[in-house]
């Protein structure tokens, strides 16, 4: 039997040249670098990517489902933040 | 299909739930995704590692009867073809286990339990694969049966789970239209070879209509699985789904369903087809299947060898660790 299982890695992947690293998924390996190794054959067997990042799951914090409505429902009404908000006059031109 | 006959918890009316219940069902029906670290009912996550578990199980035990051919295909180039395709296998197993441990499984829990029996794999990968032909019948109508009920899944409500789903759906339609291929090739070959791709055919036809499941009137589990989302369609529905796409198919090629009874119900505007032979289902479910014992077997083998390497990966990563840890002491 094995006497330690081997550690969860998060698996970020740049798609394209030019776009973010995005979250494709997780796997287990020993270390950051087998990590990489595994990820390249799980993720990346059709040409998926051009870069790979792996992060120690255990190292990720994430914020809790239940602060939701505190952290993110006060941008709700600030529609000021958003372009549209103000009406300039076609006469201005484009802007 | 890939999870048979998943065990989920009582169905409960909306004035039985509690408040976080009904919460929880209203945001299922709203067609909300559920993700890890979300308040949900007991029964939904032990459900959801029982379904995902298995058929994370179906993904890897699925590879041994493909497995057994990569060797002896017939071009170096179906070598290949065959090779990639029970490599993404491997990569569906573990999509899936990933998603299943985000619900508190750990890995080497699910892998004992499918090396004790205490979960199961697809009754399918019970059956041999003898000829090359095998190779067409399994990626056509095994891997086909397997989309079916795959293609609605994307939807279900657990998020990791959806998009463990819409990774192998992208990745399927290559395993079906490569076993498709393997079957036209021997078809449109010699008597012999056409023989060996009805034979296969006749052997496959009856294992891959088990897959979906026995019968909806003797499936007791479906309909909290489909008021959760988690399952989508009734085992009949599928069945009947995949009947009727796939007897074209098998016309196409020139071989006939090894089914005497099959016709066209112009009412129904479906196939009337024989049922499979639900006493040998349930046979091979309880582990009396012609190869349940050497699949477990070449699990457990590859397990119990393979620890010597996996304690090794641990060890040696653990000593570079210190290393590197002795080293940073060393240059402060
Ligand atoms: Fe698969
Ligand atoms: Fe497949």
């Amino acid at each position: 039997m094995t006497k330690k299982e081997w550690p969860l890695w998060e698996i970020f992947i740049r798609g394209q040249h030019g776009l973010n690293h995005r979250h494709v998924g997780s796997l287990h390996a020993p270390d950051a670098e087998m990590a990489i190794k595994n990820a390249r054959d799980v993720y990346t067997r059709r040409k998926e990517g051009v870069s790979i990042w792996v992060v120690p799951s255990a190292a990720i914090t994430a914020s809790s489902p239940s602060e939701k409505g505190p952290l993110f429902d006060p941008a709700e009404s600030k529609v000021y933040r958003h372009p549209t908000f103000f009406d300039i006059p076609d006469e201005v031109g484009h802007m | 299909m890939y999870a048979q006959m998943v065990k989920s918890e009582g169905m409960k009316s909306p004035e039985e739930m509690t408040p976080e219940e009904r919460a929880f069902q209203e945001r299922v029906d709203r067609g909300e995704k559920i993700e890890p670290k979300e308040w949900m009912p007991e029964g939904y996550r032990k459900t959801l590692i029982r379904q995902m578990g298995q058929h994370a199980h179906s993904e890897i035990v699925g590879q041994l009867p493909e497995g057994n051919w990569i060797t002896r295909a017939p071009t170096l180039e179906r070598k290949a073809i065959l090779l990639a395709k029970v490599q993404d296998e491997a990569g569906h197993g573990l999509y899936l286990y990933s998603a299943a441990e985000t619900l508190g499984v750990s890995r080497d829990e699910l892998m004992e339990k499918l090396h004790s029996g205490a979960m199961k794999y697809s009754s399918i990968f019970n059956y041999p694969t003898l000829t090359w032909a095998d190779m067409g019948a399994v990626g056509w109508l095994v891997d086909g049966a397997a989309i079916m009920n795959q293609v609605p899944l994307q939807r279900t409500s657990y998020g990791p789970y959806s998009r463990a789903m819409i990774r192998i759906c992208k990745e399927e339609s290559f395993h079906q239209r490569q076993g498709y291929a393997i079957m036209m090739k021997m078809a449109q070959g010699t008597p012999e070879q056409k023989e060996m791709a009805q034979d296969a055919l006749n052997r496959f036809w009856y294992p891959s209509l088990m897959m979906f499941g026995p019968s909806d009137k003797d499936s007791v589990h479906s309909a909290q699985s489909m008021a959760w989302k988690i399952k989508m369609n009734t085992n009949d529905e599928l069945r009947q789904k995949f009947v009727d796409e796939t007897v074209p198919q098998a016309t196409y090629l020139g071989l006939t369903v090894p089914d005497e009874t099959l016709t066209w119900n112009e009412e129904r505007g479906h196939y009337d087809f024989a049922e499979p032979d639900w006493d040998e289902f349930f046979e091979v479910i309880k582990g009396n299947g012609p190869c349940n014992e050497e699949r477990l077997g070449a699990r457990r083998e590859a397990w119990d060898k393979g620890a010597w390497f996996r304690d090794g990966l641990t060890a040696y990563a653990e000593k570079a660790a210190a290393r590197r840890a002795a080293s940073n002491v060393a240059a402060e």
